[in-house]
């Protein structure tokens, strides 16, 4: 069983990007959930946002996760949430922000001999997308530190996905995608 | 008027509420009237779109109110059309007065109803309260615990509940977020296996038929209102569950999936076993199964079909446990849980006597856990080793603050 968190302000497209992760592993023949907590429901709220990824029927429906990747995609919520609370040993972290690692390390101590890489996938979805949803440039960035998929099979299944948004925006994506798998550290 | 069909693949990543949605497209439904309500309002939504976009021939209706929704479902059914909506919790408890029309003007009325937990305080999570505040009012009452059980229970749903030996409408539950916003692999039919399995819409007593005019919602006082009743429970008690295991049968010659009344899992030894609804009962099993590694024998029996109860299918899938928990995700507020009660009474006068106790849990979306079934199961163990129930008869799960148990 893998298991991810996502940290997320509502409407940075956290609930998205599970889902299309897990529409992208469900064609490889895995089994897949993908789910959030939404608390209030406010634009910009923090929320969490969950996928499990299992060769089994995933069966279990609890919230609880102690997951193996914790995906942070708005900066602040490293220092305004715990984004490490029901971590295990080695629960890999990946966050964006503008810091590096080093300095991001040494500005939030829990995060201090944890594994954790960084992306400014804020800054990425800016230059490509010309929003700051940085969902795609998460996965992308994932592809990269999981070896999940090979990059460019992941962008065709991502292209699928998409299928339905102006041919531009998707473009972007692609380009959003293929930045944060080059630039993640 | 034409309409598209629609390519789907054999499996797709979708949450309980696109599932009914494309349930509720591939059945053509005629009239959706709907007052969308979180977490149930991607479901018609879902309709809107289908309907919008052409893949449906049919008509949505948008009305002031939730009570206005059923009551224009109630039309269109009398009329003589496929008739579907969606609600949750408050909407819920308004449409109650017109889901008691709707059962009793014997009209096939398809409700799915993502459960949401009744205010106050307000909440917008999953539990089972309007779900249990529903199961008096006439409708048969299918349970889904996840999204792919959404999408075939409706097809079942549309097939019962427009037999004409039935004519009585049905709700399909999901549980609120937990089912309805958790995205899982849903195994498809093309649009052609599931409209061919549900059949084209055949009216009885339809009001649009001219040349055979009927009278609906009439008042019967002392002379003829017990007769009706007692006919519609009679209908209930004896019809509708044959025609459930006819619908579950042909499904699974046609998707190669199994329903049961009652599901079990590891019965046939179990000791302990917990009794549930909703996504609880898949937890469980895998619960279950990791009880028996360490040597209790865990087994778990899910309730699918709600109302008609079926009291015999209960009593036979518990016959060999010697502990059994009963799980009721809504506050019973001045009594045993519903399903306490319910498993009590299908055992009362059969010849087992099983440890029976009841737990509440989970309201307003409170996380069940693996751990807690853990705690749950090696309580029921030991009950078995005492012979004896060693707890109250009702406890709470996951509740913080002081420990409450009564009875």
């Amino acid at each position: 069983m893998l298991e991810i968190r996502w940290h997320s302000r509502a409407g940075q497209g956290a609930v998205t990007g599970a889902k299309g992760l897990a529409d992208v592993i469900s064609t490889t023949g895995k089994h897949v959930q993908a789910f959030a907590f939404y608390g209030s429901a406010k634009r910009g709220a923090a929320m969490m946002a969950f996928n499990r990824v299992d060769d089994k029927v995933i069966m279990n429906h609890e919230k609880y996760m102690e997951p193996d990747f914790v995906f942070v995609i708005d900066p602040a919520l490293v220092f305004t949430s715990d984004v490490t609370v029901n971590h295990k040993e080695n629960t890999i972290y990946i966050i964006t922000t503008h810091m590096s690692t080093e300095e991001l390390a040494a500005s939030q101590p829990k995060l201090a001999g944890k594994k954790v890489y960084t992306v400014d996938c804020i800054k990425i979805a800016q230059e490509t997308i010309g929003r700051a949803i940085p969902n795609t440039p998460m996965l992308g960035a994932f592809m990269k530190i999981s070896g999940m998929y090979d990059i460019e099979f992941f962008k065709e299944s991502m292209k699928r996905i998409l299928g339905k948004l102006p041919q531009k925006i998707i473009d972007a994506n692609m380009l959003a995608i293929q930045r944060a798998f080059d630039e993640v550290k | 008027m034409a309409f598209d069909k629609m390519e789907l693949q054999k499996i797709e990543v979708w949450d309980g509420n696109r599932a009914a949605a494309q349930a509720l497209r591939q059945a053509q439904v005629d009239v959706v009237a709907a007052y969308p309500i979180t977490p149930s309002t991607p479901i018609v939504e879902g309709y809107a779109k289908f309907l919008a976009d052409g893949y449906i021939e049919g008509e949505y209706v948008m009305v002031e109110s939730e009570h206005a929704a059923m009551s224009g479902c109630v039309g269109a059914a009398a009329a003589g059309g496929r008739v579907a909506t969606a609600t949750s919790s408050q909407g819920f408890a308004l449409m109650v007065e017109v889901l008691y029309q709707a059962s009793g003007m014997r009209l096939p009325i398809v409700l799915n109803v993502a459960n949401r937990a009744l205010a106050a305080p307000l909440n917008v999570n999953g539990d089972h309260s309007d779900m249990y505040l529903g199961r008096d009012s006439g409708w048969i009452q299918l349970d889904a615990y996840c999204p792919q059980d959404v999408y075939d229970l409706n097809f079942i749903a549309f097939k019962v509940s427009e037999d004409h030996d039935v004519r009585l409408p049905c709700m399909v539950h999901q549980d609120g977020f937990m089912t309805s916003h958790t995205a899982q692999g849903v195994h498809t039919l093309t649009d052609d296996e599931a409209y061919g399995f549900i059949g084209e819409y055949k009216p009885m007593n339809d009001m649009l038929d001219f040349e055979h005019p009927v009278t609906h919602g009439v008042q019967t006082e002392e002379d003829w209102h017990f007769e009706h009743k007692a006919r519609q429970h009679n209908d209930l008690m004896t019809k509708v569950i044959p025609k459930i295991q006819a619908a579950f049968d042909d499904f699974e010659k046609l998707s190669g999936r199994k329903y049961n009344m009652v599901e079990s899992y590891d019965m046939s030894d179990a000791d302990v076993c917990v009794v549930c609804m909703g996504t609880s009962v898949e937890t469980a099993r895998e619960v279950a199964t990791e009880m028996r590694a360490k040597g209790i024998k865990a087994g778990v029996v899910g309730i699918r079909v709600i109302r008609p109860i079926p009291f015999f299918e209960i009593a036979e899938a518990l016959k060999g446990a010697k502990a059994i928990a009963a799980l009721d995700r809504s506050s019973p507020n001045g009594a045993a849980g519903m399903l306490f009660n319910e498993i009590a009474g299908c055992l009362f006068n059969t010849d087992t006597k099983a440890l029976l106790s009841g737990y509440v849990y989970g309201l307003g979306g409170r996380d069940l856990t693996k751990a807690h079934l853990v705690s749950l199961f090696t309580e029921l163990q030991k009950n078995v080793d005492a012979g004896k129930v060693t707890t109250p008869l009702q406890q709470f799960i996951g509740v913080r603050g002081p420990k409450l148990s009564f009875l």
